[in-house]
């Protein structure tokens, strides 16, 4: 029977299914961090359990972490606390941890990939909802609560119905300053950010075939922004050439028997799904949001949409426009910002910084902008410095921070100033997401760097373009 | 971690009809720092219950005295979206509510709510809509939420609607216990399983 590569990795994990209720489902890997997995070890251990399999678990400290003199001990009391508190329960279990300061340490999902714990037709879980990024390897991948987290640690098992499944094709070739952000960003203003929701999404069609590893995995973490509790996209010889000769991907043999699994994982011709959706990547222009949640954006040169043009609560939509200080039909070119964030799981990686020195080389920093570069990880920042991006980033008035979550979820001391405006290329703008008040556009590296130099929401094709004719 | 068991909750309820409404706005990410599950209850919809200054705003339904001690929320649709944090589902349950309605749930938000020994019930837009209004109407209004029959009722018009959970949800819930019982029981299954995995 055609099946699709949905199927194919879910049901080879199912140990059991309960009748009427859900899958007792295998998890080949957990990745925890200090936020989400505390209460989880404090429950492990009230109930005399230990943890499973250790070596299918893996720690690292981003979410609370500072993003300046890393070196020091961290100030915030409460941050400081768990991180000890991972780095306890990682030793005394025997977990390998990555803390602050470590090579390996950076934000989960850009460390996984890096170390090759991420691999095809895995299952892979996180207390953290953009676990879906992982999916970009043909993993299933999605984020838990933190019982979930305590359920793999004690048993390396979660009990889940199984998803419905959904396809979404984008075909043809994606025009100049079109990222995979804007892919992203398009597909969920089509699908709202609850049209996926009780999906597993598998993205198919050439612009997913054409796209890095790094626009992927963009691509793939955003999919809980429409509610899907992931998304995947099938491995190819893109695939097998990143993870190849990472530190834990199978070597030799297992290599060899590995790839002879991976070369099966595809939906077969055919296999049906309960809901498809075909986009044309000729339509999509640079994104950008207006609204207080992922669901609410445009291309950059658009104006804001009236409530009645928009299905959906016009009370809520008020609200949102209410609290971003906008107007129905305001133009968001030209609009004054605050502050510049480029980093996250979803554009940290070293082709956003890439992308976002193209457009700031040989220009400065507005004056009234303030702009945090946080790299994803150490990784990261070593192959900044490789290849010379810092150099142009200094040289552009901005400064390069220390890796961890940072500005995208506010945690630490990276947060925005009440009613500021923030064009970031993170996933969430969610009332007061990078701190209280903060107002948040999201956009790509390359929306983010055109608008970091202008000091306004600004079309990174006028930018791109006058290069290309310099 | 243990809950109380769930059967019939006859309760007076707060009113959010906002749509989208996420776990930021639940539990916003600065009062995740806690390495202990306790007082979530205090930062519940901190944001949106709270002034900067700390004094509480006097329009938000959960500081409203007509509606307090009400043991259900009915919330907008796509309630829950967002960040996975479990907190938000414990900031539910600490602030004294065992049950949510919406018309429509996030996933990772629902499925954390079970664990926690929060019972989220999923009715039509239609009947949604008809407890927003009898609650406008009347804050005193009741509804009734019944576990083992699977309905909700309004119970000043009578008007009643069946909701779905899976039946070992359910049991769960009736019985006070949770998936990490059922899963250290089948261990052996588990780890014989494991041993066959290629990585
Ligand atoms: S960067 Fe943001 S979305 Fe990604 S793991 Fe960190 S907090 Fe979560």
């Amino acid at each position: 029977m055609a099946t699709t590569l949905f199927d194919k990795v879910w049901d080879s994990h199912v140990v059991r299914h309960v009748q009427d209720g859900p899958d007792v489902f295998f998890i080949d890997r957990h990745f925890i961090h200090e936020v989400t997995s505390p209460v989880a070890f404090l429950g492990l251990e009230s109930r005399g359990n230990s943890v499973l399999y250790p070596e299918r678990t893996f720690a690292t400290a981003d979410h609370n972490t500072p993003t300046i003199n890393q070196h020091l001990p961290v100030e915030d009391a409460l941050s400081a606390n768990q991180l000890d508190a991972l780095e306890r329960n990682a030793k005394k279990h025997g977990i390998s941890h990555w803390g602050l300061g470590d090579v390996n340490n950076g934000i989960v999902h850009v460390v996984g990939p890096e170390n090759g714990i991420t691999l095809p037709g895995a299952t892979i879980v996180c207390g953290d909802s953009h676990t879906s990024t992982h999916g970009a390897f043909g993993a299933i991948a999605f984020g838990i609560g933190t019982s979930e987290v305590e359920m793999v640690l004690s048993t390396q098992c979660i009990m889940q119905s199984k998803p419905k499944k959904m396809r979404i094709n984008v075909n043809g070739k994606l025009g100049l300053g079109v990222t995979p952000k804007d892919v992203a960003l398009y597909i969920i203003s089509k699908q709202t950010t609850s049209g996926a929701t009780g999906y597993f999404v598998e993205y198919a069609g050439d612009v997913f075939e054409d796209m890095t590893m790094e626009g992927r995995m963009t691509v793939c973490n955003l999919s809980i922004e429409m509610g899907a509790r992931g998304g995947m996209i099938a491995p190819d010889e893109k695939t097998f050439e990143y993870i190849k000769g990472r530190s834990q991907t199978p070597k030799g043999a297992d290599w060899d028997k590995a790839m002879e699994y991976w070369k099966t994982l595809k939906t077969d011709e055919g296999a049906t799904f309960d809901a498809e959706f075909n986009y044309d990547a000729a339509d999509i222009e640079p994104m950008i949001t207006y609204g207080t949640n992922p669901g609410m954006g445009m291309g950059v040169t658009k104006d804001i949409p009236t409530a009645e043009s928009l299905k959906g609560g016009v009370e809520t939509y008020r609200k949102s426009l209410g609290y971003m200080n906008f107007h129905e039909g305001d133009t968001m070119i030209g609009k004054k910002i605050d502050f510049v964030f480029l980093g996250s799981c979803t554009n940290g990686r070293i082709e956003d910084f890439r992308a976002f020195c193209s457009v700031v080389k040989g220009r400065k920093k507005a004056d009234h902008v303030t702009a945090w570069l946080v790299p994803g990880s150490h990784k990261v920042v070593d192959q900044i410095k490789e290849e010379g991006l810092d150099k142009i980033i200094t040289e552009a008035g901005f400064v390069l921070r220390e890796p961890g979550c940072s500005a995208c979820l506010a945690m630490n001391d990276d947060k925005i100033p009440a009613g500021k405006l923030s064009v970031s290329t993170s996933n969430r703008n969610f009332e007061g997401r990078q701190g209280p008040g903060s107002r948040t556009l999201l956009a790509s590296p390359l929306v983010a760097a055109a608008s970091a130099v202008e000091g306004v929401v600004t079309d990174p094709r006028t930018i791109l373009t006058a290069n290309a004719n310099a | 971690m243990a809950y109380d068991k769930f059967e019939v909750l006859t309760s007076t309820a707060y009113p959010l009809p906002i749509e989208n409404v996420d776990t930021d706005q639940i539990i916003p990410a600065r009062f995740l720092k806690a390495t202990e599950r306790v007082d979530f209850d205090i930062n519940f919809f901190r944001d949106w219950r709270f002034n900067a200054d700390g004094t509480p705003k006097a329009d938000f339904p959960l500081n409203q005295e007509k509606y307090a001690g009400s043991k259900i929320l009915v919330g907008g649709r796509n309630f829950g979206s967002g960040s996975s944090r479990e907190h938000a589902a414990w900031s539910v349950y600490d602030f004294g509510l065992r049950c949510v309605i919406s018309s429509e749930f996030a996933d990772i938000f629902k499925n954390n709510c079970l664990n926690v020994g929060v019972l989220p019930v999923q009715v039509s837009a239609e009947f949604a809509d008809k407890l927003f209004a009898a609650i406008e109407a009347d804050p005193k209004t009741e509804i009734k939420v019944d576990l083992p029959n699977q309905t909700v009722t309004l119970l000043a018009t009578g008007e009643s609607e069946s909701f779905d959970i899976n039946l070992y949800k359910k049991d769960n819930m009736l019985n006070g216990f949770d998936d990490i019982d059922y899963l250290k029981n089948i261990e052996g299954e588990i780890t014989e399983f494991a041993s066959k995995r290629p990585f």
